[in-house]
C-alpha cells in the first residue's frame, strides 16, 4: 500500500511524540496501547492498530526504565511493526515478531541518544554561568527534540518506502517455520515482563501473593476487575493485620487486654 | 520586599515538571529536565549573580522515579523562597535534601508507578484492544495520566507546604505500607497474568486409547500438565526468566532466546500454537 504524503506526515509526527513519549515516560504516548492505535488510525485502519497495540503491549507490560537501566523501546517498536502489518498487508504474528528486533534496535538508540545529550547538559552548564533562562530551555527541548528525531526517522522511513515492494519482498521471503515459530513464541514470551516486574519489586517475602494470584487464576473464570479487587482485599487485610504497623494502636489495646486477663484470674 | 511564590509559578513548575526526563543523559541523568522544571521558581526568586548561582546549584546530578519529583520540588521551592528572602540556606542543605530524598522516593515509587499502576491498568487496557475496542486504549490513557497528573500536581503543592517536615513525615509508616500494599497487590495481579494472559502447547501425543463408549481419547503431555496446574510451563519460564535477569541478561537477550526456543519447538512439532 502506497501511502499518500499527507500519512507519511501524520507519521513523522506520530513517531516524534511517541520518541519524545519514550524519554518522558510521563503521558505514556510511546505504549503500544497508545502509539499502535494512532498509528493504525493514521494508515486507515484503527481496529487491527488496536489489536497489534494490545498484543504487543502485554509482551512489553513490564519494560521499565529503573534507575540508569533502559528498557526494549516500545516506540520504535510499535510505530514500525504496525506500519508493516497495516499498510505491508503481514500477518499481526508477523508484526509483534518482527517488533522484538525493532525494540532491540530502540534501545541501542535511545542509549546512544542519552550519550549524545551530555554535550546538552554541558551547554546548559555554560547557559547558567550566563543566567540566561532561555538557554537552559533550549538546551532541555534540544536534548527532547533529538529522542523525538530517534523514532522519527526510521519510521518515516519505512513509511516512505512501505510501498516500493522491497520492504515487501522482504518480509515475504520469511519462511513459514518462522513465523509460525514466532507465533507460538508469542504465546509465552510475555512472560519476560513479567519477570521484570516481580524482580524490580524485589520483596520475596511477599511472593505468597504472587501464588495465591497463579491458583485464583488457574480454577476460575474471573476477569481482571475481579482479580484486581481480590488482589486489593489482599494488600488491604494484610496491612490492617500486620503488627508491624500496630506499634502505636497496640500499646494500650495490650494493657486494657491483660487487665481483663486478670480480672478473669 | 518579601519575594513570595504565586500559584502561576507554581502551575508553570507543574506543567513543565512533566518534561523532566527530556534530556536524560548518561552523566547527569535528570539534572537539566530537574532545572527545567524549576526556571519559573528561580525566575521570579532570583536576578543577576543569584540567578546564575541558582541555576548552577539546581544542575547537580539528579535522578528518580519521574513522578515522585514533584514533592521534592516542592519542598525545594519552599527553600529557594526562604533563602530569596535572606535566610542562610546553603547549597549543600538544597542539595543534600534532592540527593536524600530521591532514593528513598525512587524505592516507593518504582513499585507504586512501575510494578502496579502501569502493567494494571496496561493489562485492563490491553484485555480490551486484544477485541478491537478503542475503549482500551482510552481507559489506559485516562486511567494512568489521571493518577499521574494528580500525585505530580498536589505533590508540588503537599512538598512545598511540608517543607522539610515531609521527613518526617515519610519517616511514618504512611509510604510504606502504601509500597507494601501496592507491591502485593502488583505481584497478585502478576500471578494472575502468568497463568491467563500466556498459552503453551506442548501436543506431542503420550496415549492414544478408545475408550468404553468407543471414542478415541488422545492425551498429550499438554493434557496432563493441564490436569496438574494450568499454566504450571508458563511459571517455570517466568522463573526461568528472573533468575537470568538476576543475573544481569539483559531483557531483550531473553526475549530472543524464547523465539528460538519457540522456532525449534515449532519445527520439530515439539511446541504449537494452542
Amino acid at each position: 500500500m502506497e501511502l499518500s504524503s499527507m500519512q507519511i506526515i501524520a507519521i513523522f509526527i506520530i513517531a516524534s511524540v511517541a520518541g519524545m513519549g519514550s524519554v518522558l515516560d510521563e503521558f505514556q504516548t510511546h505504549r503500544p496501547l497508545i502509539a499502535c492505535t494512532v498509528t493504525g488510525l493514521i494508515l486507515g485502519d484503527m481496529t487491527t492498530g488496536i489489536i497489534i497495540g494490545g498484543t504487543l503491549e502485554m509482551i512489553a507490560l513490564g519494560w521499565m526504565n529503573i534507575g540508569a537501566a533502559m528498557a526494549p523501546d516500545a516506540a520504535l517498536a510499535s510505530v514500525i511493526s504496525t506500519i508493516l502489518v497495516v499498510a505491508g498487508h503481514q500477518s499481526i504474528g508477523a508484526g509483534i515478531a518482527i517488533a522484538m528486533p525493532l525494540a532491540a534496535a530502540g534501545q541501542v538508540l535511545t542509549i546512544l541518544c542519552r550519550t549524545l545529550t551530555v554535550v546538552f547538559q554541558h551547554r546548559a552548564d555554560s547557559y547558567a554561568e550566563e543566567g540566561s533562562l532561555i538557554g537552559i530551555d533550549i538546551c532541555h527541548l534540544g536534548a527532547l527534540l533529538i529522542q523525538a528525531l530517534r523514532v522519527a526517522i526510521p519510521s518515516t522511513l519505512v513509511a516512505m518506502y512501505i510501498g516500493t515492494g522491497a520492504v515487501q519482498a522482504m518480509l515475504d521471503a520469511i519462511p513459514a517455520v518462522i513465523t509460525g515459530g514466532l507465533q507460538v513464541a508469542g504465546g509465552f514470551i510475555v512472560v519476560v515482563g513479567y519477570a521484570m516486574v516481580i524482580n524490580m519489586m524485589g520483596v520475596k517475602y511477599l511472593m505468597c501473593f504472587f501464588f495465591l494470584g497463579f491458583v485464583v487464576a488457574a480454577f476460575t473464570n474471573f476477569n481482571l476487575v475481579a482479580l484486581g479487587v481480590i488482589g486489593l482485599v489482599c494488600a488491604i487485610v494484610y496491612i490492617q493485620l500486620n503488627p508491624k504497623y500496630q506499634v502505636a494502636a497496640a500499646a494500650p489495646g495490650n494493657m486494657s487486654s491483660s487487665a481483663a486477663d486478670d480480672e478473669l484470674d | 520586599m518579601e519575594k513570595k511564590l504565586t500559584s502561576s509559578d507554581f502551575f508553570w513548575a507543574f506543567v513543565r515538571s512533566n518534561f523532566l526526563q527530556g534530556s536524560w543523559n548518561m552523566e547527569r541523568m535528570q539534572a537539566l529536565g530537574y532545572c527545567f522544571g524549576m526556571v519559573p521558581i528561580i525566575k521570579r526568586l532570583y536576578e543577576g549573580e543569584d540567578r546564575k548561582k541558582a541555576l548552577k546549584r539546581h544542575l547537580e546530578f539528579y535522578n528518580t522515579q519521574p513522578f515522585v519529583t514533584a514533592p521534592i520540588i516542592g519542598i525545594t521551592a519552599a527553600m529557594e523562597e526562604q533563602r530569596a528572602n535572606g535566610k542562610n540556606i546553603p547549597d549543600s542543605v538544597i542539595n543534600g535534601i534532592k540527593v536524600g530524598m530521591m532514593g528513598p522516593l525512587a524505592g516507593v515509587g518504582d513499585p507504586i508507578f512501575w510494578g502496579t499502576l502501569r502493567p494494571i491498568t496496561a493489562a485492563l487496557g490491553a484485555s480490551f484492544a486484544l477485541t478491537g475496542s478503542l475503549a482500551g486504549p482510552i481507559l489506559f490513557f485516562v486511567l494512568f495520566n489521571a493518577v499521574r497528573l494528580a500525585i505530580r500536581w498536589y505533590g508540588i503543592k503537599y512538598g512545598y507546604t511540608k517543607g522539610t517536615d515531609i521527613v518526617s513525615d515519610t519517616g511514618g509508616n504512611k509510604l510504606q505500607k502504601l509500597t507494601e500494599g501496592s507491591s502485593i497487590l502488583g505481584l497478585f495481579v502478576m500471578g494472575a497474568l502468568v497463568n491467563k494472559w500466556t498459552s503453551v502447547n506442548i501436543p506431542v501425543v503420550v496415549s492414544q486409547i478408545t475408550n468404553a463408549k468407543g471414542e478415541v481419547v488422545t492425551t498429550t503431555v499438554q493434557t496432563i500438565l493441564d490436569q496438574l496446574m494450568p499454566g504450571l510451563v508458563p511459571l517455570l519460564m517466568t522463573f526461568a526468566c528472573m533468575y537470568l535477569m538476576k543475573r544481569n541478561i539483559n531483557a531483550i537477550w531473553i526475549i530472543f532466546g524464547l523465539f528460538a526456543i519457540g522456532i525449534l519447538g515449532f519445527a520439530t512439532g515439539i511446541l504449537n500454537v494452542k
